[in-house]
């Protein structure tokens, strides 16, 4: 199977600010991938070069096996729901399905309208008159009924209350087991991401601090406590991701490969929130010859 | 059928709430041999999960003997947990039961009684291993 979404030294900026620098990724199909980081990270950037809104700055970016979507070919094997999942205000739900058919040469009709009447508001109701929730699913029904290999969703539950997101996310999850679909999404949520992602990407200040398989995240991230060791003495192989000392205990999130068999150090797994929020609180040592303030939109 | 769900605090991982689940009813006779197992599909949709995680479960589930996949049918049970051991629930259930109302008796409340019996479920099942 070809990679969804394959990146080598990918770089956007704009004027003298980087949004996205040095990004290197390789995201296999048949995934749901979840894209993680603090607001001005670079999600938004990254996921507008996939769905070829935007023209890198440096390196090279293929989706499905191409170039990112410029052409009808291309772009109908991508879909893409940008932030607040944007509808026009003045078009019916009805309106809204007749413009994805002629629009889409692999339009699904029957999907389109199963979907729309499940919802249970009437298909003459404006856009703009609809809750956000309900604007959400109209949207997500448009991404989906093109039949794209790829879906791409920028932040799309962020600004739903917690009912509409978890109807929101069983869809998006009926749809990934229905169709032969692979699934980007971006949120920094990162409690909806644990359930729906079996893959995750933590993006800080613009660059890709880890991505891979969920099971293997959470295989090699451990959290060891013990005696206070500062610095602390382990094995090579095993990375220090987030430290915390007291006067008599130290606490460390580890990246290891190997298990850690020192005595002095108690070992348990850490869930993915944990694992991402440890990145997410890293100073970014590795980018401070870079001006990072965030501006990604 | 049987229906999903999840705690999302627990620390444990869905695949693994899920075989739990299913081997939970099992052990209840909530599931017999010829059941159904949840599509793929619905358990995804109702519980918001990945469709991956809910295949993963049944993969092993599968490997353990325990369910069978049929392509484009689905996944239905076919080992049993019991091991000829439901008719020996009911006496224990009845030692344990009179061993909580001695508890009760001497004062212990609901986490005292929850610690006592975790701590020598463990050390009993060190000793089984050591």
């Amino acid at each position: 199977m070809t990679e969804v979404i394959e990146t080598a030294g990918l770089g956007k900026r704009y004027r003298d600010v980087w949004a996205l620098s040095d990004c290197t990724l390789s995201v296999p199909a048949g995934h749901v991938v979840g894209l993680v980081g603090p607001n001005g990270a670079g999600k938004t950037t990254l996921l507008s070069l996939a769905s070829g809104l935007l023209a890198p700055s440096t390196g090279t970016i293929s989706v499905l096996g191409g170039p990112p979507p410029t052409g009808p070919a291309q772009l109908a094997r991508v879909g893409f729901l940008a932030q607040d999942a944007p509808v026009y205000a003045g078009l019916s739900i009805a309106e809204h399905l007749k413009l994805g058919a002629r629009l889409n040469p692999r339009w699904d009709a029957g999907l389109a309208r199963a979907r729309i009447s499940r919802l249970d508001v009437d298909p003459r109701r404006k856009a703009g008159k609809l809750s956000g929730g309900q604007r959400a699913q109209v949207a997500l029904t448009l991404a989906i009924a093109k039949r794209p290999e790829l879906l791409i969703l920028d932040e799309p539950v962020a600004s739903l209350d917690p009912l509409a997101r978890r109807q929101f996310l069983q869809d998006l999850m009926e749809a990934a087991s229905e169709q032969e679909l692979s699934v980007v999404l971006s949120s920094h949520l990162i409690g909806d991401m644990e359930r729906v992602c079996d893959y995750l990407i933590v993006l800080v200040a613009s660059r890709v601090r880890a991505a891979g398989p969920v099971d293997d995240l959470l295989a090699t991230h451990h959290l060891l406590t013990g005696p206070r060791q500062d610095p602390p003495r382990l094995p090579a192989g095993v990375r220090v991701i987030s430290a915390s000392h007291t006067d008599r205990q130290s606490t460390l999130l580890v990246h290891a490969t190997e298990p850690v068999l020192n005595p002095a150090w108690t070992v348990s797994g850490v869930g993915l929130e944990d694992m991402a929020l440890a990145y997410m609180r890293q100073d970014a040592p590795l980018s401070r010859d870079h001006h990072h303030l965030g501006v990604c939109k | 059928m049987i229906e999903f769900h999840l705690d999302g605090r627990s620390g444990v991982a869905p695949y693994m709430q899920l075989i739990h689940q299913v081997r939970h009813a099992l052990r209840l006779d909530l599931l017999r041999q010829g059941d159904q197992l949840p599509k793929v599909k619905d358990v995804a949709a109702g519980l918001a999960i990945n469709p991956n995680t809910v295949l993963k479960a049944y993969r092993e589930l599968e490997y353990e003997g325990l369910v069978a996949a049929r392509p484009g049918i689905g996944t239905f049970v076919t080992g049993t947990l019991d091991g000829g051991s439901l008719a020996a629930h009911r006496p224990l259930r009845a030692e344990l039961a009179r061993w909580l109302a001695k508890a009760r008796r001497a004062g212990l409340d609901d986490e005292s009684i929850e610690a006592i019996f975790a701590s020598t479920f463990r050390s009993a099942r060190e000793e089984d291993i050591a």
